[in-house]
């Protein structure tokens, strides 16, 4: 579990997160949502320690991140996997490579098991034929799958990814959100996506924050959205009027069969879900 | 421009802090050494060689053809040849032409590896990056350059000898009398002295140019061209006051 308490942090004068506190929940697909500039990916680094916060919290099952020295922090970052945007693959080094790279830095065993380690995870992302190829002979979607499969090696606690869906084609998109809310079940993780893809919203959001203008402006899960009254979380999910139809349709077709009894159940019984920060 | 200067400095002197630290494992920090001195070393050996020997054969005839008095002995020539190269030309000329092929080749391949995340990939991992990634190539410039400046001497008077028994000037024992005449090793000590000087200036300021790109491809090619003029003005400066100093 990942808690934000209370995190600021600006660039000269421009306040980019105006005091955000969140939970990232473990076993579950958390995902930072909202428009450009609303400071997700600004948040996200905080987390990952790429960017220093101005104040307050990042807490790591309790172990407060914030304030940990170096040699600490190199431990806790050995429990953290990272698929980024552009996947971020080492250009010199084959697929294989890649993801044996943080096995041998910091795995322990021989070189056979580390082998297969690294042929399990290719195999868990189905690249196992891809082994042997550079990062410039394989497609967007294959290095995204390379990124998801160096990112796990060490069997991460955590795993954060940085927009996973960018420049993919939707069906592509959907494998990868699939891969990686499988991962997240199968070996208890806790995922952070950031994300402007509304199927990964749709398909994977277990927990959702929502992002405007550097604040906490709605959270909740992907049930709870399609029945939010927040405006601001509606004119961002529901941009075109093809979706606003969409939502109205899911909405009645809910309503219809009765099944709004049960999502008011489960959301009774999850009184924390869908609560609205306060803008102040 | 004053205030810019005090901040790249600073930058560049935490950077050189930074690369100190226990690594995360010495094998692989070994093998990344080893990758290193075949760039900088074997990658760099054909230019070197060409521009060394040319240099020598160079230097050969205009030192023949400033000095047309007859009781100046040819072996004279030689012997100007091999103070000029091993003091000067093989050290100097060598490291400004490494500051562009070695220099543009690291600033662009951190710079590469800053705007496509690579680095913060390896920061994430937990890896020291400015020591996995910058102190390396900063050790591999400290063994291989002097190596090649020395092999640069070599080449520079062999090219010299070779210029100047093809073109008629000196004939091959009045060169080889010449290199012996009145030799000092304090002159390849000092060589060497500059050598270990400019191989560290073109690996560490190349390095923090590519490490501290921000933005995208056009950086990278602003970044690999401004620590190139940078460690060639380095190169330079160090040059007169390494002079001013041993000599």
């Amino acid at each position: 579990m990942i808690e934000l308490q209370d995190i600021k942090k600006g660039f000269g004068d421009k306040e980019i997160l105006k005091g955000v506190s969140a939970v990232m929940e473990s076993g579950k697909v958390n995902l930072i949502i909202g428009a450009s500039g609303s400071g997700k990916t600004v948040m996200m680094k905080c987390m990952v320690g790429l960017i220093e916060v101005d104040a307050g919290k990042i807490l790591y099952d309790g172990k407060d991140f914030t304030n940990m020295d170096t040699h600490e922090r190199k431990v806790i970052r050995q429990e953290i996997g990272m698929l980024f945007q552009g996947s971020a693959l080492f250009d010199s080094m084959t697929v294989e490579q890649n993801v044996m790279f943080p096995l041998e830095m910091f795995g322990t065993g021989s070189y056979r098991d580390k082998k297969k380690r690294v042929a399990e995870c290719l195999e868990r992302v189905n690249l196992k034929d891809a082994a042997k190829k550079f990062p410039a002979e394989i497609s967007g979607g294959m290095k995204k799958r390379v990124g998801i499969a160096r990112a796990i090696v060490l069997n991460p606690k955590y795993l954060f990814c940085d927009e996973p869906n960018s420049g993919l084609d939707p069906q592509t998109s959907l494998l990868i959100d699939q891969l990686i809310k499988e991962l997240t079940v199968e070996y208890n993780i806790t995922t952070v996506i950031n994300t402007h893809d509304m199927n990964t919203v749709m398909e994977s959001g277990d927990h959702i924050v929502y992002m405007y203008q550097g604040q906490k402006q709605w959270e909740g899960s992907n049930k709870e959205i399609v029945f939010s009254n927040d405006q601001l979380l509606n004119d961002f999910i529901f941009a075109s009027e093809f979706l606003r139809e969409a939502k109205e349709m899911r909405q009645h077709e809910l309503f219809s069969s009765g099944k709004w009894k049960e999502d008011l159940k489960n959301k009774a019984g999850n009184p924390a879900g869908g609560d609205r920060q306060k803008p102040e | 421009m004053e205030f810019r200067f005090f901040y790249h400095f600073g930058n560049y002197l935490l950077m050189l802090k930074g690369m100190f630290s226990r690594p995360e494992n010495m094998k692989m920090y070994w093998k990344q050494f080893m990758q290193q001195c075949v760039d900088i070393g074997v990658g760099s050996f054909g230019i070197v060689f060409i521009i060394s020997l040319f240099m020598g054969g160079v230097t050969t005839l205009q030192t023949a053809y400033q000095l047309v008095n007859p009781i100046i002995p040819k072996s004279t020539i030689a012997q100007v040849v091999r103070d000029t190269i091993i003091l000067e030309f093989a050290p100097t000329l060598t490291s400004i032409v490494l500051a562009g092929v070695v220099g543009s080749k690291i600033a662009s391949e951190l710079g590469n590896m800053r705007v496509t995340e690579q680095i913060d990939a390896l920061e994430i991992m937990g890896i020291n990056t400015k020591g996995y990634l910058i102190l390396p190539k900063i050790m591999a410039a400290l063994l291989m350059i002097p190596i090649l400046v020395m092999i640069s001497g070599f080449l520079g008077v062999w090219g010299g000898k070779e210029a100047g028994v093809l073109s008629g000037i000196i004939s091959p024992d009045e060169f080889l009398q010449g290199l012996r005449q009145d030799f000092r090793a304090y002159n390849v000590f000092f060589a060497l002295a500059k050598s270990y000087t400019f191989g560290f200036i073109i690996a560490s300021v190349s390095a923090y140019y590519g490490y501290n790109v921000k933005g995208g491809a056009l950086e990278i090619g602003k970044a690999s061209t401004t620590s190139v003029v940078v460690s060639c003005v380095l190169v330079l400066f160090m040059d007169y006051a390494l002079t001013a100093i041993l000599l």
